[in-house]
């Protein structure tokens, strides 16, 4: 068989493998945990990126773009395949690229703070490429339930109260979101009789009317199930105090697990109820347009309300998954490529800032109250623990504290408001231009939109330089000990966003590709059907 | 008959369980929980048409008339859908426990109404 084929199973097999090696170690030997773990990343990293390129040069078999993994070489709509496109390899490679700043960022302090903790991420990297890389409905839930898993163990990292409150809220709320995951797939099931994505996408059109009622029920409480996770407006009131809850380089891949749900909808709804779905096109675009833009306002003014940076960041998180959910009901009624182009651009430089951003936090206000408390008491916790290594590897602190802070608080503030020359600032701006350039009139929610969009860079920007003027510039600012190793991850983020603005015209090319192939996803549902057996004509009937 | 009993089991789970986790302490939502699992495993059942004495394994080699079998598929969704379920209600239980602990009341905000 040739190699490529089997590549695009390893996202999910190198950190399963990992994960389950790091439990047979003790929890003493965290430094090979940690070894372990930044080794299965890196492999992650490249695996990614070559899939990447795979994609991109449609060196996949067939010269398509499309690379199919029959799991145990059982035909499409019977078998589960797993499916590499643009869209996937491109979420892949934001997952490695988040995942290991965050967890070089947890070797300074996090990592001791609590059990398991390495063992739990690579699991959570484990759902996290599994969602993106299957192609079949219920294999989906299957690999939502194991990054779920392991995210209540990483939320609950660390313990102490406000976590343990916090971690009941978010699995109670994950719960009843997946049993409405399991309705919306059954329904669907019983109604075409298949959970292949792209066999759906083929007998959706051909539906009698009189089943199509069911379906749209159906599809409509799955993509409730998705809407929760990413935070859509009334659905979102657990997400503040979970992401302010967690462990900073678990906030920073949290900033990913709204995306999912993001990229979820973006695929089915495209996918199954895109242009050429017959009657039931456009199901759902509504929704999506007015619960982004109530999303947006609810983040707005949470920005402009919050205190302190954590629930500042954590609103954030949710105007950016705001954004993107209306720019994909508006791809969903018939939008045009630039736009859906624009909002995967900002999907990936919002995701990297915000990542940054919560990587950040910590180390910014470990001086003032909130946090050093929160430690205390998990130090506490663990108190036995924490008293025998008395920071041995604490490692080198960093020279001019402020000025670093500072420059890369900046940073993420250009990027996440918008302005140039950051790479946030290209996001939006393919976005409007997008917005602004379809012929004709513009409808009134067109403009709404774009005033919402510009609104919240606004909001962005007025709420993070409030909190910046009082911890760069106050007069009692007192500098903070911040560690080489809690430091580099942050510019490492910051500096992919500024590698993405420098390299626009490159990201902007195969993102436009990606967006094009979303629109149209016939020859992506035609590999799929076509998919050749390795083993053919051999063994039972 | 069989659909009339069916519908209504499930219906009864669900409503019961969607009034018992919008209760205010953690055993209720933990109870709820349960109950709406119980009533989203007989749905996923359910969608494979609902049929008496029929097998759901082909027999080896041959044409069959898939009308005399069970369809498998729901009946392996439930299987899997029963023990994701399972461990994710008894790591809820796990969380409720410690939260009982830390906070020292079963409220689910972590403090009683009034106090």
């Amino acid at each position: 068989m040739p190699a490529p084929q089997h590549l695009i199973m390893a996202p999910i097999l190198i950190p399963f493998i990992t994960g389950a090696l790091m439990l047979l170690y003790d929890e003493r030997q965290r430094r090979a945990k940690l070894t372990l773990g930044i080794a299965s990343t890196v492999a992650l990293l490249a695996v990614s990126i070559e899939l990447l390129n795979l994609a991109k040069g449609n060196r996949l078999p067939g010269d398509s773009d499309i690379g199919i993994y029959l799991l145990g070489d059982w035909q499409a709509p019977f078998g589960i395949v797993l499916v590499l496109d643009r869209m996937s390899a491109m979420m892949l490679v934001l997952v490695a690229l988040l995942a290991l700043p965050a967890m070089v960022y947890s070797a300074a302090a996090w990592h001791r703070q609590g059990q398991r903790f390495h063992a739990l991420f690579q699991f959570l990297l484990m759902g996290l490429n599994g969602a993106f890389l299957t192609g079949d409905l219920f294999n989906l839930f299957v690999f939502f339930e194991v990054l779920l898993a392991a995210s209540y163990g990483l939320l609950l990292h660390g313990g102490g109260q406000l976590r343990v409150r916090a971690g009941l809220h978010y699995i109670a709320i994950n719960l009843a979101a997946s049993l409405l995951f399991l309705i919306g797939v059954s329904l669907i099931y019983g109604i075409t009789g298949t959970l292949n994505m792209a066999h759906l996408a083929v007998l959706i059109p051909a539906l009698p009317t009189a089943d199509l009622p069911l379906l749209h029920a159906g599809a409509a409480v799955l993509g409730l199930a998705f809407l929760v996770k990413a935070g859509i407006w009334p659905l979102s009131f657990w997400l503040p105090t979970t992401y302010m809850a967690g462990a900073a380089p678990v906030a920073a891949m949290f900033a990913i697990m709204t995306k999912v749900g993001v990229y979820v909808i973006i695929r089915l709804g495209l996918m199954l109820f895109g242009a050429s779905a017959g009657v039931s096109a456009g199901l759902g675009a509504e929704v999506l347009v007015a619960g982004g833009m109530a999303t947006i306002v609810f983040g707005l003014l949470g920005v402009l309300a919050s205190q302190g940076l954590g629930r500042m960041a954590a609103h954030l998180v949710l105007i950016s998954s705001g954004t993107l959910l209306a720019v994909t009901g508006f791809a969903l009624a018939g939008g045009s490529t630039e736009m859906l182009a624009g909002g995967l651009f900002y999907m990936v430089s919002s995701t990297l800032a915000v990542a940054a951003l919560f990587l950040l936090l910590e180390p910014m206000s470990r001086e003032d109250g909130g946090i050093a408390a929160m430690l205390a008491l998990t130090a506490d916790a663990w108190g036995h623990e924490e008293s025998e290594d008395e920071d041995p590897e604490a490692g080198l602190a960093i020279p001019a504290t402020m000025t670093v802070l500072g420059l890369c608080f900046g940073a993420c503030l250009l990027a996440l408001a918008g302005l140039p020359p950051l790479s946030g600032f290209i996001g939006k701006f393919a976005i409007l231009s997008a917005a602004i350039g379809t012929s004709g009139d513009i409808p009134a929610v067109t403009w709404g939109f774009m005033a919402l969009l510009l609104l919240s860079g606004f909001a962005t920007l007025v709420g993070l330089v409030r909190v910046g003027i009082q911890s760069f510039w106050g007069v009692d600012v007192t500098v903070p000990k911040v560690l080489a190793l809690e430091i580099a991850p942050v510019i490492a983020l910051v500096a992919m966003g500024i590698v993405m603005s420098v390299k626009a015209q490159d990201t902007m090319t195969y993102l436009s590709e990606t967006a094009e192939a979303l629109l149209n996803p016939l020859p992506y549902i035609e590999t799929v059907a076509t998919a050749p057996r390795v083993a053919t004509g051999s063994g039972a009937p | 008959m069989m659909e009339l009993v069916l519908s209504l089991a499930i219906g009864i789970l669900t409503a019961s369980g969607v009034w018992l986790i919008l209760r205010p302490r953690t055993f209720q939502v933990i109870t709820g929980l349960c109950l709406l699992s119980y009533a989203v495993n007989l749905f996923i059942f359910s969608m494979g048409r609902l049929t008496l004495a029929q097998p759901p394994i082909l027999p080896r080699g041959g044409l069959v008339n898939p009308e005399l079998y069970a369809d498998p598929l729901p009946q392996a969704l439930v299987l899997t859908a029963i023990v994701i379920s399972f461990a994710t209600t008894a790591l809820f239980l796990v969380v409720m426990m410690a939260a009982r602990g830390l906070t020292g009341t079963d409220h689910v905000d972590g403090r009683e109404p009034d106090a």
